[in-house]
């Protein structure tokens, strides 16, 4: 007997397609990309959906869209795993792995509220980071992140 | 083989190699803190940027700049600095780095002198950053045990509040390049963070903990007391139940190996009676004054003077 496979999500026609994000993390992932209720582009959300590499993962899909070099590096820091597929006429003309950067800056806030790198100085906040797990080290007060990154994301 | 330093920021951009040149500077620059003439730092200028108060080492720096020939500007109070106009203290550094050879940083954020240092034509000593770095308090720290003491395979106490003075927390760093055997003394909500005390076994030194400071003044050849602060306790009371179980005292001294040395970076509230000042385990007093030869030795370096 023949089990028909139904897609939890349509295909899109022009867009990007954020596969194997860590499971929970869609909705991060869209507040990454920028997308709000008044956005009006098509965004598909899978959550928890069962995966053969990852036990469970999201899958984001947004029409029109393709990602910045900076949201694609704030999308490897909550989930290192993902894959960015871009689709031009239901192809899949390119895909990627994202990759976690060594180094980072302007993209996370440093959590300790007494770093240097919040208050009125014209300085971005660094880290260096580590992988598997992820590991945020503030370059200027030495401080920790390895926990709740998405919250810490500028 | 000599290297070259650029910044003194935190004790972490040291090898033990630098440590120990540092360490050997200083021994021979001592007869110049004691008053030898000097002039050797001759026509260099030290700007001493300090934005919160400091006894000891702003005058250790004061004075090792002086004894070598050099002189020093400052500031003053903050309030009568433009920083009181709301001058960033990145705009300070670039003025202050065009009339200065080298700048002296004491500042209330954490990893102010590292983003100084960004911003600074001129080399940039960390003077203490919040709850962050003071590299050269543990520069000093070690060079008293070499002197006092000796530096290796010893065993030492570290007392107090292990958990937020991150002073402490690079001091136990630099020991553990010289394969020393650690106590950690201090009651259970100060103790040392777990991170911090994996990262010291992992670097292949022993580390015993207790909250008894008399368990270890018979096994150690080095005491070192810091000071517990009423701001971490929740309660006064908590703090006082705390603070008087960690008060040393010379009567305490009684199993002492003969050859203990006692030392606190200053200043003291009431966790060294002043009983224990005249026995022959102090050290604490030699202790600052061994700020003004490591100080010398970290100007002499970064101001790139051979001797």
């Amino acid at each position: 007997m023949c089990v028909k496979k139904e897609l939890l999500v349509r295909p899109i026609e022009h867009g990007t397609v954020i596969d194997h994000i860590n499971a929970g993390q869609a909705l991060n992932v869209i507040r990454i990309i920028g997308i709000a209720g008044s956005t009006g582009s098509v965004v598909s959300i899978a959550m928890n959906v069962a995966s053969k590499q990852m036990e469970l993962k999201d899958i984001v899909k947004i029409e029109g869209r393709e990602l910045s070099s900076k949201q694609v590096d704030k999308i490897s820091l909550i989930s290192p795993d993902a894959t960015i597929n871009i689709i031009r006429n239901y192809d899949v003309i390119s895909k990627y792995n994202v990759e976690l950067p060594e180094e980072i800056t302007g993209i996370v806030r440093c959590n300790n509220p007494d770093c240097i790198t919040n208050s009125d100085e014209p300085v971005a906040s660094s880290f260096t980071v580590t992988k598997k797990p992820v590991i945020l080290r503030c370059k200027y007060c030495d401080h920790i992140i390895s926990e709740e990154i998405a919250e810490q994301l500028i | 083989m000599s290297y070259s330093l650029d910044h003194v920021i935190s004790m972490k951009d040291f090898t033990r190699e630098m440590i120990d040149e540092v360490l050997e500077l200083a021994e021979k620059l001592e007869p110049f803190a004691r008053g030898r003439p000097c002039r050797m730092l001759e026509n260099k200028l030290l700007a001493l940027l300090f934005y919160e108060p400091s006894t000891r080492t702003r005058l250790s720096f004061d004075a090792a700049i002086k004894r070598l020939g050099g002189s020093s500007i400052n500031f003053g109070m903050v309030e009568a600095s433009s920083v009181s106009k709301g001058e960033t203290l990145a705009d300070t550094i670039q003025v202050v780095s065009e009339y200065a050879d080298a700048i002296v940083l004491r500042h209330p954020k954490e990893g102010a002198a590292r983003m100084a240092s960004d911003y600074s034509s001129v080399p940039v000593i960390n003077a203490g950053d919040g709850e962050g770095h003071h590299p050269t308090q543990t520069l000093l720290d070690l060079y008293t045990i070499k002197r006092e003491s000796k530096l290796e395979e010893i065993d030492i106490a570290l007392v107090g509040d292990l958990r937020y003075g991150r002073t402490v927390h690079s001091f136990a760093y630099a020991l553990s390049l010289y394969g020393v055997n650690i106590y950690l003394v201090s009651p259970p909500q100060l103790q040392m963070p777990q991170h911090i005390k994996s990262d010291l076994v992992h670097r292949g030194i022993t580390i015993r903990e207790t909250n008894n400071i008399e368990d270890v003044l018979g096994k150690i050849d080095v005491l070192y007391m810091t000071r517990i602060q009423k701001e971490r306790f929740a309660e006064q009371s908590e703090y006082l139940a705390v603070a008087g179980s960690y008060r040393l005292g010379s009567e305490m001294l009684y199993s002492a190996r003969e050859n203990l040395i006692i030392m606190h970076p200053l200043p003291r509230v009431n966790e060294i009676d002043a009983s224990v000042d005249a026995t022959s385990h102090a050290r604490y007093f030699k202790q600052s004054f061994y700020g003004v030869p490591t100080r010398m030795a970290v100007l002499v370096k970064l101001l790139g003077v051979k001797i």
